[in-house]
Formats: structure tokens, C-alpha cells, sequence
């Protein structure tokens, strides 16, 4: 089997399944408990917390754990709306964002805000004048994807943090499911980003956990109210198996993040190069540092892309038609709609995406399936 | 940028004439202390200023750890070339360059020690300077509140060029102000006030009071911790836990209901007394702060003080708890002062202690109590430990947790 949709989720790694079942096992108390149980249990969520501070180089405190990114891309959106009402209702988002975000905004216009959706060039990336020329005297927040989920573009990040140092009363949040652990960190933990949002099995943690960096001294209002766990901003007893096996899984993923980030943009290269010159194939990602280097999109001319998904289930090769998350709907590629792409090419666009796991040989072997396939959809079409 | 050395510049002591050698000795021994497990470096005192060559290690962490040193105006990264003034050009530039936006002005500020150096320091700055005007586009010199300044120093070893300069914590270096005593609780206050005894560069021993089974080991292990992250603005402490139980208890089996409060907080103040002499400290710190419960009320204090005519020294006395909390949050044990652990002063509180107890009364309350022999025991069953900055407490599993993240 090669699995080459990591972008949807990935498979758990059982040294971080380990953990889970240990703590499961054996330190099962509730953390808000008084006795040596909860005692323990405590301790060791703290100490998952600094972990995961220290290796991001980020305080304790300014760590919080949610179920995954679609709720930490909704804590930060609803949470900055209900804080700094009274400030201003107007956010701006880009026109490619995850559906987390994009379909949050459309909850919070309902409810009387004002979004602007920045528009993206040929290469899904927003232009730095654009956000300039869009930020306003109610702007409260800018939310910007570090990594687009479809295609791979890495957004202007650091230079959008150097706009808002001259709005400091604007929450700058990144969406960096897709960013941790590709070699970006440098820019994701920029000096101006204000809350980022991380989802646990994106990198080989179960699913059902996730956390925020909330920079210390920024408010925004909680969406779970309760029990008063994670600061009182987030109530809940803490899902304590998963938080361990998560700090677990960030210290392995930046563990050589460099070198394994490399190794991506070699197995994606391998792919680039070989598909890059038949006549009817288009690829959306570009084999250059501003793309991530796990997510290569790209269509076959008149092939829609459920075709050609189980076209390659069919060899044991997984792949996606875009974002997973909508790939059932049959809706054309959000990210490539906004590129201004033609719908044909928006509707039979798939992505291969990759993670330190997989090989050059298994590019290489794609690459023979891909020659058998584009030959027989060649005479198909 | 990677910087060769930190310039630690001295701040109030600067002034203190005869005292001034001892001043600079105490600061490098803390600097040291803090410093530990950074093998590599070389902590280096001067009578100017102290200079911490860091040979490879990273600076952010040094500058991080020194920030909260006491007895530290200023902090500045530099770093050490050789004497080839090209060589600084290029690095003044780009010290110029990572500062550098639009309409910023500069200046370059050269200190010559090596008198026998070839230029001098007009000739420097001018050779710098232009190489700075003629490279960065827009730029401008400006002598008077430049935006950016870049500092040579010509010495014997070398040319030292730094620009940022960081805040230190003030304060004068802890081991200068001699030495007390400090009665640790566990809550918001007490650590805060540790806090400000140190920055007056008073060494502190901590005594904490502790009642098993009605205070939890917990409670202990907290004020231990705190300890170990006050220890982080000057060095070990002393801890010595006082056995609080039987007091507690006798007090409350003896005295009437409003004098509870006042009459341990007297056999409080009377052991600590007792432990601060023999221990030749000079003085008692609490965390009291005036109005903020029946125990600290003027009256109450006359009552409490009456036991003992040691220095009693409250340095948060006047302020309010908004700016206590600002201060634990700063300095870090405000997470761990809420961690809802009772301690000895919450428990066997009456309903409704006396707010403004009589001093005749209490003197006659405190008859109907052994007060020699429960002061001896509680001083013969201390304990006396010694904490490190950053020792952990709470956590006695972390190196097992370890294993499993």
C-alpha cells in the first residue's frame, strides 16, 4: 500500500498509540481531582504542556488543548468575534481558507459581522497589498492558512505579521494544520502571530485532539463554558491520553524537521518531474519554497478527479480529490475556484499528499501507475 | 547574528563607593549561579561592567536567564571581532540592516580602550558611518536620540560591536543586603514579597509552616516549588518546614474563638523569631499587606508584632492586590499561589476572627497556653532543606512522564 493522503489524516504512530494506552491504563484520574490520582494525572497534563511549549519555543501558558482544528479554528474566529464586539465586527480571512474557517465566517456575517475574503493570484497566495488596502478602523481579526490543505501554497505569513505590527489591537491568527512540521516553523512562530491553530492527527496523533498558542495577554472569549479546565477558557475534563500521545507526536515530528521536510520536497519533486511534461496534465503546485513540501495538486485534462482516485485505489495507491473534507460532496476545489482556474480543471483536480514516512521508491513506483493510467485515459477521452 | 559575549551593565551600585568591590563579586557569583548549566560560559566581572563570553551558547537563553538578575541596569549583546576594521563594517551593516525601516536615523558610538589602535575614534566612527550611508538606502546620521545606535568598543582583544540594549532587573544583587527571614504561606503574597526582599539584595531563608493531616502533602510540595522559582532571581534557598499541628491544635482547644487567629499567628511570628536569631538573620519579611483580612489590620499587627522585637518587614504593605497578582504573574508563581491546596493559615480560621483584637486580652488569652515548651518543640522538629532554581515539587514523576512523551 502507498498512502499519499496525509493531508487527510495520517496514521497514528504506535509509539505515540503506546503512550495513549499507558496513560489510559495507568493514569486515568481526572486532573481536577484533589488525591494523588488526580494529582498525577495533573502533573503529567503540565508536563505534556511544557513539552509542547518548549518545542515550539512558545510559553506553557500559552498552550491550550482543543479536539482538533476545527474547533481551534472556531475558538479563535467566535472567540476574538464575542471579545471585541465592541471594537469592531469586521475580519478578514483569505478566499482559500479550510472550510473551519470559511464556513465560520459565514455563520458570524449571519450574525451581523462584516468578512472580507481576500482574492488569490495564479498561485492561491493573497497579495500583501490587498490585506494593506483591506484592514479598516473595526478590522478585529486576520486569519490567514499557513499552508492551503488543496494545493500547498505557503501565504505571505511573516510579511502579513509585519503589516500588523502597526495594527497591534488586531488578533492575528494562523491556521497552521497544514504547517507544522514542514520546515516553516520559523514563519508560522512569528514574532507578531498572535493564535495559531494545530490539529493532533495531521501528525500522527489520534484523532480528537489538538490545541491553540494563545499569546500571553490576548483575550478572547471561550466556547466551552464549565468546569473552568484550560484557564477557564476551555471547560472540559481533559482528554489526558490523547494530550500525552499528542506532545509525544510534536516532539517526534520536529525531531529533524528539516531534514524530513527535505526528504518531502524529494519525494514530491520525483513525482513534479516526471508528470510535469505530459500534454494534458496541469499541476497547481509549484516545486518551489513557497509550497509546502508535502502537497503536490494536479489534473488530468478531462478526467474527473474521482476517476482518477479509484483509478489508483485500484494499484493500492491512496490519494485525494483536494480537501478530504469535501471530497464526497463532488463540489469543485474551493482553492482552485478562487485561483480563477476553468471549471473543468477545478472539478478533476486530485492531491497527493506526504509525510516523512513514505519513499522515493514509492514516488517512483506512482509514476509507473501514473504512465499506465494517463495511456488508458488518454484513449478513453 | 551570533553574539560572542553579553555586557552586563551595573545599575545602583555604580554609586556605592567603598562597598562597590564586594558588589561586583556578589553580582558575578549570582550571574554564575544562574548560569550553571551553561558549561561553556565564562562569567568575566570588570570594575566597569561584566562581561559574559558565552562561547558558543545561545544568547537568547543567557539574555533570558540574566534579565532577572538583580543588580543589572542593562544588558547588551556584542559581538568580538578581530581588529580588522573591514570586517566591522560589514557587521555594523547588518546589525544596521536587521533593524533598519524607512525613515530611521543612526549613530555610531566608539569607545577606544587600545590607545595604540591605528584609528582613531572619529576615524572609526567616520569610516563606519559612511560605509552604513553609503549602503543602506534613505538612512541618515543623527547624534542626538538616534533610532539606531551602534556601539564600538576598541580593546586589547579585539573590537566589540553591539546595538540592542536590553533591561535588566534593577535592583541591587542579592547576598549585598544581608540576611532574613521569610515567612512563605503558599498564596498569592508571600512569593511576591520574597520577590522584593531579594531585589533589595536581601538573602532569604524561607519558613513554612505546615499542619498534616489538615494541610496536604500537596501543599508542602507547592511551597516548595514556589521556593525553587523565587530561587531563580538569587540562587539557592534554605527552606526550613516548621511542624505546625500541635500548636494549631492546642491553640484551638484552649483559646476563645475570636482570639484563634492572632494567638497562632503570635506563635507564628514567636517561632520564626526564635529560627531567625539562631540563624543570625537579621530580620522577618512577610507577605502582609495592610486592610486585606482580619490578620492585617493595624491592630491585629500591633497584637501579632507584640511577640518580638526583631525587624518585622512587610514590603507589600501598601500594595493593592491588583498589583500583587501583576507581579506573581511576571515573576511566575501566581499559576502555581492558586493551586487550591489549603495551608496552615486557612485552616481552624473561626467565622468571624476578632478584626481589631485587644492586646491585653490576647497577652491573657495566651496564658491559657504552653507557649515555651510549643515553641521549643516546633523548633526542634524542623526540617532545613536546600532548593535550587527550577527544582520540582509537585511533579515526583516526571522523569517516568519523561518516558512516556
Amino acid at each position: 500500500m502507498i498512502y499519499f493522503d496525509n493531508s487527510a489524516t495520517t496514521k497514528v504512530d504506535p509509539a505515540v498509540l503506546d503512550t495513549y494506552n499507558q496513560v489510559s491504563e495507568r493514569i486515568w484520574g481526572n486532573p481536577s481531582s484533589l488525591h494523588r490520582f488526580g494529582e498525577e494525572a495533573f502533573n503529567l497534563l503540565n508536563q505534556s504542556r511544557k513539552q509542547i511549549a518548549d518545542l515550539l519555543g512558545v510559553q506553557p501558558n500559552e498552550i491550550f488543548f482543543t479536539s482538533g482544528g476545527t474547533e481551534g479554528d472556531n475558538w479563535v474566529l467566535k472567540g476574538t468575534a464575542i471579545e471585541k464586539r465592541k471594537f469592531g465586527k469586521h475580519i478578514i480571512t483569505t478566499a482559500v481558507e479550510h472550510p473551519a474557517i470559511h464556513e465560520t465566517c459565514e455563520q458570524l456575517k449571519k450574525l451581523g459581522y462584516d468578512v472580507t475574503y481576500l482574492p488569490v493570484d495564479k498561485e492561491g497566495r493573497i497579495s500583501i497589498e490587498d490585506l494593506k488596502n483591506a484592514i479598516r478602523k473595526d478590522t478585529i481579526l486576520v486569519s490567514i492558512m499557513a499552508v492551503n490543505n488543496e494545493i500547498g501554497t505557503i501565504q505571505p505569513i511573516k510579511e502579513a505579521a509585519e503589516v500588523l505590527k502597526d495594527y497591534p489591537n488586531v488578533h492575528y491568527h494562523i491556521d497552521a494544520v497544514q504547517g507544522i512540521g514542514k520546515g516553516i516553523g520559523e514563519l508560522i512562530m512569528n514574532d507578531r502571530v498572535d493564535f495559531i491553530t494545530f490539529s493532533g492527527h495531521k501528525f500522527h496523533a489520534p484523532r480528537g485532539i489538538g490545541f491553540i498558542y494563545k499569546r500571553a495577554g490576548k483575550k478572547i472569549a471561550p466556547l466551552m463554558t464549565g468546569g473552568g479546565q484550560e484557564h477557564n477558557l476551555r471547560s472540559g475534563t481533559e482528554n489526558l491520553p490523547a494530550i500525552a500521545a499528542m506532545a509525544k507526536a510534536v516532539r517526534i515530528l520536529l525531531t529533524n524537521e528539516q531534514a524530513k521536510a527535505q526528504k518531502q520536497a524529494d519525494i514530491k519533486s520525483t513525482i513534479y518531474n516526471h508528470i510535469k511534461d505530459f500534454d494534458k496534465v496541469t499541476i497547481f503546485s509549484k516545486n518551489q519554497a513557497n509550497f509546502a513540501p508535502h502537497i503536490l495538486c494536479f489534473s488530468i485534462l478531462g478526467v474527473r478527479g474521482e476517476t482518477i482516485v479509484h483509478a489508483f485505489e485500484d494499484h493500492d495507491i491512496y490519494i485525494s480529490t483536494t480537501s478530504a473534507c469535501s471530497s464526497k460532496d463532488h463540489v469543485p476545489s474551493a482553492t482552485l475556484t478562487a485561483m480563477q482556474e476553468p471549471t473543468e480543471l477545478c472539478t478533476s483536480a486530485v492531491r497527493v499528499s506526504l509525510d516523512a514516512n513514505n519513499t522515493i521508491e514509492e514516488a517512483e513506483e506512482f509514476n509507473r501507475v501514473f504512465d499506465q493510467l494517463y495511456q488508458k485515459f488518454s484513449k478513453l477521452s | 547574528m551570533q553574539y560572542s559575549e553579553i555586557m552586563v551593565r551595573y545599575g545602583e551600585l555604580s554609586t556605592k563607593g567603598k562597598n562597590r568591590k564586594d558588589f561586583i563579586k556578589q553580582l558575578g557569583k549570582n550571574i554564575r549561579h544562574v548560569l550553571h548549566d551553561f558549561h561553556d560560559i565564562h562569567v568575566n566581572p570588570q570594575q566597569d561592567r561584566l562581561h559574559v563570553d558565552l562561547h558558543g551558547e545561545d544568547y537568547d537563553k543567557v539574555i533570558e536567564r540574566l534579565a532577572g538578575v538583580f543588580g543589572i541596569e542593562t544588558l547588551s549583546p556584542a559581538i568580538k571581532l578581530d581588529k580588522d576594521i573591514d570586517n566591522a563594517k560589514q557587521v555594523a551593516l547588518q546589525m544596521v540592516k536587521d533593524q533598519y525601516q524607512p525613515g530611521m536615523t543612526f549613530k555610531i558610538n566608539t569607545i577606544r580602550q587600545d590607545k595604540q589602535y591605528p584609528l582613531d575614534t572619529y576615524d572609526i566612527n567616520d569610516k563606519l558611518g559612511g560605509y552604513i550611508i553609503d549602503n543602506v538606502d534613505g538612512i541618515k546620521a543623527q547624534m542626538k536620540h538616534p533610532d539606531i545606535e551602534i556601539r564600538v568598543e576598541i580593546r586589547m582583544n579585539g573590537i566589540f560591536l553591539s546595538s540592542e540594549t536590553i533591561k535588566g532587573a534593577g535592583g541591587l544583587p542579592v547576598g549585598t543586603g544581608g540576611r532574613a527571614t521569610m515567612m512563605l504561606s503558599g498564596g498569592i503574597d508571600s512569593p511576591v514579597a520574597t520577590y522584593l526582599a531579594m531585589k533589595r539584595g536581601v538573602k532569604v531563608d524561607m519558613i513554612h509552616f505546615f499542619s498534616p493531616p489538615y494541610t496536604s502533602p500537596q501543599a508542602l510540595a507547592k511551597a516548595k516549588e514556589l521556593t525553587a522559582q523565587v530561587a531563580k532571581f538569587g540562587g539557592n534557598i534554605q527552606f526550613i518546614e516548621v511542624p505546625f499541628t500541635e500548636v494549631q491544635e492546642t491553640v484551638k482547644e484552649k483559646v476563645p474563638e475570636g482570639y484563634l487567629m492572632t494567638i497562632q499567628r503570635r506563635m507564628m511570628l514567636r517561632i520564626a523569631s526564635a529560627i531567625t536569631r539562631n540563624r543570625h538573620c537579621k530580620g522577618v519579611f512577610t507577605g502582609e499587606s495592610l486592610g486585606q483580612v482580619a490578620s492585617q489590620t493595624l491592630e491585629s499587627m500591633m497584637a501579632i508584632n507584640d511577640v518580638t522585637n526583631l525587624p518585622v518587614l512587610r514590603p507589600l504593605v501598601s500594595m493593592d492586590k491588583t498589583e500583587i497578582i501583576r507581579i506573581a504573574e511576571k515573576i511566575g508563581t501566581y499559576d502555581l499561589s492558586i493551586m487550591p491546596f489549603e495551608d496552615c493559615c486557612t485552616i481552624f480560621t473561626p467565622p468571624s476572627p476578632k478584626t481589631k483584637p485587644d492586646l491585653e486580652k490576647t497577652r491573657h488569652y495566651e496564658t491559657y497556653i504552653d507557649v515555651d515548651a510549643l515553641t521549643k518543640k516546633a523548633i526542634d522538629g524542623i526540617k532545613v532543606t536546600d532548593i535550587k532554581p527550577g527544582e520540582e515539587f509537585l511533579n515526583q514523576n516526571q522523569d517516568v512522564f519523561s518516558e512516556l512523551l
